[in-house]
């Protein structure tokens, strides 16, 4: 029962993570008074994608063509982990937070060696800004992480979510809270969403994901574009497991609590898209160290 | 009782974050003002169900003397001066709210001999208290505004006002509304001063007012 659960969240994850992208271009565009693009936009576009070749400049060797497939096989690795709502992933071991960070990790490592291989100076500009905000949000997430741990005695990532909103321990209400307004901004920045950076931008001078991927074409692009979309849902899925305080101990509608909750998340997003402008390069990070400096109160309130 | 208590710290708390990372004067007051509403409702959630008469009494003055008439007096006083920002405070706000993490652990580390013998309503309490008064004392010390100062000074008094009502449920009225007094004046003719000083000198930066002039 538990390994079908986990199997069927993964295979929902695989299948529906683009849906997620259409449904927040979709907000958009309501919110804008359009009619938007269809929702099953971004799976045509990956499927377009695969049909076309690729085409390498001779500048750039193995490590541009490693950059894609590494980086969508670590995504995947790291979805196998994460929890669908108070249920454990595919499969979970002590400390595996630390090791799906790590998966997230070689993900943008592969993508920003694969931008600096090309020798462009647009792209190498736009990796040296995506690290230069990974640095900050990777703290947020593994300190937000670790306060979980922390407050649950428990070192899965599994059993974190699980024990989470239970009677078994104190509650952690407050401190749940905190932690997911700061993977909300951990979501947006890791995801390249709009007070960040702006998915739509064409300007190579304003963006920071889409320019380290200008040189992909191809199936490349598909496989870059399927990994993001898988890694939105990954973070949606930590998310929206942590805001909604409901466990039922039935696996299967834990997870469709949990994945009704990650389509929430990507309205939400929507909606945040709609109603902000993008922060100026400079404040990108003032916002994360804020979304910092919570989740040290949430740790030291966990430690009192 | 508990979980409100530390719930109405947490938002005191997370104030002082937004006060050290904001640049705008409207927010800065906007903050007191969320300040204020979570002391007046923490003090109703430190005593007993059957709140005392006298206690409820004091929880409406406070707010409304530090949720309404004070910043009123703040945002006339921005409107007469004409600014809207700080322009360039002495700390970044970045190095600010690192700081003041750093300030957070420290109120938390100074607690941890004092946690058994004070019998507050929450362990959060004290260093939420003094964290927001050393929230304010960094806000005199690292801005030039002279109204993000006043503001600092009212934060700085926030914080106390927290500390009193933790360890003294029982202090007697007069004390309260003393305090409560003292302050309204400061800032009053602080408020005043800000005013005249833009008068005089086209601007309300403090660093600039060492300097003589005619």
């Amino acid at each position: 029962m538990n390994i079908m659960t986990s199997i069927i969240h993964m295979f929902l994850a695989l299948v529906l993570s683009p849906l997620l992208l259409g449904i927040i271009n979709r907000v958009k565009a309501v919110f804008a008074g359009r009619r938007g693009q269809p929702l099953a936009q971004p799976y045509y576009d990956i499927i377009k994608l695969l049909k076309k070749g690729a085409v390498y400049s001779s500048t750039s060797g193995w490590v541009f063509r490693l950059g894609p497939v590494t980086g969508l096989a670590s995504v995947m690795v790291a979805i196998m982990i994460c929890p669908a709502g108070g249920h454990g992933g595919l499969f979970s071991f002590a400390g595996d937070f630390i090791f799906m960070a790590y998966a997230l990790g070689l993900m943008r490592f592969v993508t920003v060696l694969a931008a600096m291989d090309t020798g462009s100076a647009f792209e190498g500009m736009g990796a040296s800004r995506e690290v230069q905000f990974a640095v900050i949000a990777e703290l947020v997430l593994l300190t937000g992480l670790a306060v979980l741990a922390a407050g649950t005695r428990e070192v899965s990532l599994a059993a974190i979510y699980s024990k989470l909103w239970t009677a078994s321990i104190p509650p952690l209400g407050p401190v749940a809270v905190l932690i997911a307004f700061a993977f909300l901004i951990v979501l947006l920045t890791e995801n390249a969403r709009i007070p960040v950076d702006d998915p739509n931008t064409h300007l190579e001078l304003t963006m920071i994901h889409e320019v380290m991927v200008l040189d992909h074409g191809g199936p490349d692009l598909a496989f870059i574009q399927y990994g993001a979309a898988l890694k939105l849902w990954l973070f949606a899925a930590l998310l929206s497991g942590l805001a909604i305080p409901l466990r039922t101990g039935q696996p299967m509608t834990d997870m469709a609590v949990n994945v009704a909750g990650i389509l929430v998340t990507a309205i939400i997003v929507g909606m945040i898209e709609s109603a902000m402008a993008r922060l100026r390069l400079l404040h990108v990070p003032q916002m994360l160290v804020v979304a910092l400096s919570v989740t040290v109160a949430a740790l030291l309130w966990i430690l009192r | 009782m508990n979980t409100w208590t530390d719930i109405f710290i947490l938002v005191l708390v997370l104030a002082d974050f937004r006060l050290l990372a904001t640049s705008r004067l409207a927010a800065v007051i906007e903050t007191t003002v969320l300040q204020a509403v979570a002391l007046s409702a923490f003090m109703l959630t430190l005593a007993e169900k059957p709140w005392p008469l006298l206690l409820i009494f004091l929880s409406l003055i406070t707010l409304t003397v530090k949720g309404a008439i004070l910043p009123w007096l703040l945002r006339r006083a921005m409107r007469e001066a004409g600014v809207q920002r700080e322009i360039e405070p002495i700390i970044g706000y970045s190095a600010s709210v690192l700081i003041g993490m750093i300030l957070l652990g420290l109120s938390f580390i100074i607690f941890i001999p004092l946690k058994a013998s004070v019998s507050a309503g929450s362990a959060f309490l004290l260093p939420g208290a003094l964290f927001t008064t050393l929230t304010g004392l960094m806000m005199i010390v690292s801005r030039k505004n002279a109204l993000t100062q006043v503001a600092g000074y009212l934060v700085m008094e926030n914080g106390v006002y927290a500390f009193g009502a933790a360890l003294a449920v029982e202090e007697p009225l007069l004390v309260e509304m003393g305090v409560l007094l003292d302050v309204f004046v400061a800032v009053f003719v602080m408020g005043i001063t800000v005013y005249q000083i833009s008068r005089e000198f086209d601007h309300i930066d403090t660093d600039r007012l060492s300097e003589l002039k005619d």
